[in-house]
């Protein structure tokens, strides 16, 4: 996660950043402001109950950045704040956006492992930067962001 | 048509919006709920209710002067990324309908039934303080600890502090596979260079600076394919500095033709189990193993049966461990005793097979076997007004995310309660007001948000001294010493 989205999180949240500050930071983007709209990537959310919901975040954005810039109402999403410790990000994508969507690091696969309703073309929003070739994408927010990790064993 | 049109506005118009807010419905009062437990179910029932109804006031209880539950006590050390959820904690608590009450024993310093006369609705959300006994021999032996208070003990809880574990001895033995184990066997095995940047107690660093410990153990009754932890905590083992694995190929026998039949998540967890267990290593991992100093391992197809003592009886020496066979294949295979036995020596036994709620009142239903609240969908089945989440409302399984979306049921279900009048909003609460009065008869004096603000700073700035995000505050009496300043 890039330290300036790390920082525009804080900032966005308003609280004192109790752990946050101790995030490892991935790679050092340095995201400048768009001049004008056309840098815009356009990114459609399908929220739990069906409804297209059209944002826009700048190329270099995660997803989760768009719904939390945007202040899209979904639910429990981000709860990790985008360091990979949880799964409720999960987004679930066409085929064809999925494909351009790049591979997915070990990483984000142990914890994608953990999504409710887990799909062959789901990703964890966090980890899905935006750029001028998935304009118009949609992602679709699943059912639950329940993680899985329970244990089986519930016997006395 | 059109003429229907023109008076279905009219019709609008002149109605009070008694479908949107149900406080002008029922010409009821401001609701009032209170909450016991600031862990995260606490939150996460109290951030969904203020989100749900413009009106409602919460008032959080928490027994000890910090908030957070098992995020504070629970969550490893040096998984901090895990910890960032107190950020949306702190935004609800300096919610304007929201009140923290730190320093309270609900159960002790005021009862649940008078919190009911107080609140409209009480939410019991105070988790699982205690943990499921292994039921064996020498289990009250020096040396046998609870993953629950070895994990309190190296994170600081209040209640802990004395725990003192002797880590002079070559081998510890952990019962049970899930995520706590292997964070207990992370912690005993990481590297003192990686420990001593994050929250974990000095106390505990110091200890285990001074561990002896160079092997662990990780001993579950059923085979690879069954077991509970996953692959990020898996992960982290098999990657971690100085050490290196060691398991029982046998143990492995028909796991690599079981892979094929498992759904993603699970295969590749076993996996990379099989890959840690077998695979011949290139010469790049022969040569970290090499330089290895410590080892780890699961051992599988084993359940305690007895711990041994020393000659005086008194000392742990080593583990008696029954051997077990596999019925069935899969999630639901069930380990049978063989009546074989084998002894494993050992000086400190971990046992992590869970953690197990107590009930806090007379006057609340509890299921003994289960040990939860009976509920459904967070509602207890009797008296009215009462709720539960957590894992005092399912069991103590499961991350916070799945806390958080059992708290949001809960609430869901208080919140419908408030609109179908099946919560009875018709007298005034005066909430928080009357147990105020009732602590400050009885000498107790609560801990606001802002006071742990101060207690959170003061750990702050005493970590950054010695390179750490915090130095945890660890008795009860200097946090409220702060907190008074």
């Amino acid at each position: 996660m890039s330290l300036v989205a790390a920082l525009r999180r804080l900032a966005h949240v308003r609280t004192p950043a109790v752990g946050a500050w101790l995030t490892a930071q991935r790679t050092f983007t340095a995201r400048t402001l768009p001049l004008r709209s056309n840098n815009k990537v356009t990114v459609h959310f399908i929220n739990r109950d069906g409804d297209k919901i059209t944002a826009k975040g700048a190329p270099g954005d995660t997803l989760l950045d768009v719904v939390l810039n945007e202040d899209l109402d979904f639910d429990g999403f981000g709860a990790c704040e985008g360091t990979l410790a949880c799964s409720t990000c999960h987004l679930i994508f066409e085929d064809e956006v999925f494909k351009k969507l790049g591979p997915v690091t070990d990483e984000e696969m142990d914890m994608l492992d953990l999504a409710y309703g887990l799909t062959d073309t789901s990703r964890l929003g966090c980890q899905i930067c935006l750029s001028k070739s998935l304009d118009g994408m949609v992602a679709r927010v699943p059912e639950s962001v329940t993680d899985i990790r329970q244990s089986k064993d519930e016997s006395a | 048509w059109t003429y229907e049109i023109e008076t279905w506005w009219i019709f609008q118009i002149s109605l009070p919006t008694y479908k949107t807010d149900p406080s002008v419905r029922f010409s009821s009062c401001t609701p009032k709920v209170c909450i016991v437990g600031s862990g995260p179910a606490g939150f996460y029932t109290a951030q969904h209710l203020l989100k749900t109804h413009q009106n409602v006031h919460v008032d959080i209880y928490e027994r000890l002067p910090v908030p957070f539950g098992l995020v504070r006590f629970g969550v490893a050390p040096d998984h901090p990324e895990v910890k960032n959820v107190i950020n949306t904690f702190t935004q609800t608590a300096k919610h304007s309908r929201c009140r923290f009450y730190g320093n309270v024993n609900v159960g002790k310093d005021v009862s649940v039934g008078e919190l009911k006369q107080a609140y409209h609705a009480v939410v019991l959300s105070y988790g699982a303080e205690g943990n499921r006994s292994m039921g064996v021999p020498g289990e009250g032996l020096a040396g046998v600890y609870s993953a629950k208070d070895f994990v309190g003990w190296y994170n600081g809880h209040p209640s802990c502090r004395e725990l003192n574990p002797d880590l002079n001895c070559e081998t510890a033995v952990i019962l049970g596979q899930g995520n706590v184990a292997l964070d207990v066997a992370r912690v005993l095995l990481s590297p003192i260079d990686i420990l001593k940047k994050t929250d974990i107690t000095q106390p505990a660093l110091e200890a285990l600076v001074r561990s002896q410990i160079r092997r662990v153990l990780i001993v579950g009754r059923r085979g690879p394919v069954q077991v509970a932890c996953t692959i990020k905590e898996l992960r982290e083992m098999v990657n971690l500095p100085g050490t290196k694995s060691e398991m029982v190929e046998a143990d492995f026998d028909g796991v690599t033709e079981a892979l094929k039949d498992l759904p993603r998540p699970r295969k590749r967890l076993t996996e990379l189990l099989l890959k840690t267990a077998l695979d011949t290593p290139g010469d790049k991992e022969q040569q970290r193993r090499h330089q290895a100093s410590r080892t780890w391992g699961f051992r599988f197809f084993r359940s305690p049966s007895e711990v041994l003592a020393d000659a005086d009886g008194n000392k742990t020496v080593g583990i008696r461990l029954a051997v077990t066979r596999l019925e069935g294949s899969g999630e639901g295979a069930r380990a049978v005793l063989t009546g074989e036995v084998e002894d494993v020596t050992c000086g400190l036994v971990i046992s992590s097979i869970g953690y197990k709620s107590h009930p806090i009142d007379p006057s609340v239903p509890f299921d003994t076997r289960r040990a939860v609240i009976p509920n459904t969908m967070g509602r207890s089945m009797f008296p009215s007004g009462l709720y539960c989440s957590g894992w005092l409302k399912t069991g103590p399984t499961g991350v916070i995310a799945t806390t958080m979306n059992n708290s949001f049921d809960t609430a869901r279900s208080l919140v419908e309660d408030m609109e179908s009048e099946a919560l009875d909003l018709s007298s005034v609460k005066t909430g928080s007001e009357v147990i105020s009065a009732l602590l400050e008869e009885r000498g107790v004096k609560s801990v606001s948000f802002s006071d742990w603000e101060k207690i959170d700073s003061v750990e702050m700035s005493r970590g950054e001294a010695s390179g750490k995000p915090r130095e945890k505050i660890l008795t009860v009496e200097e946090m409220i010493q702060v907190a008074r300043t």
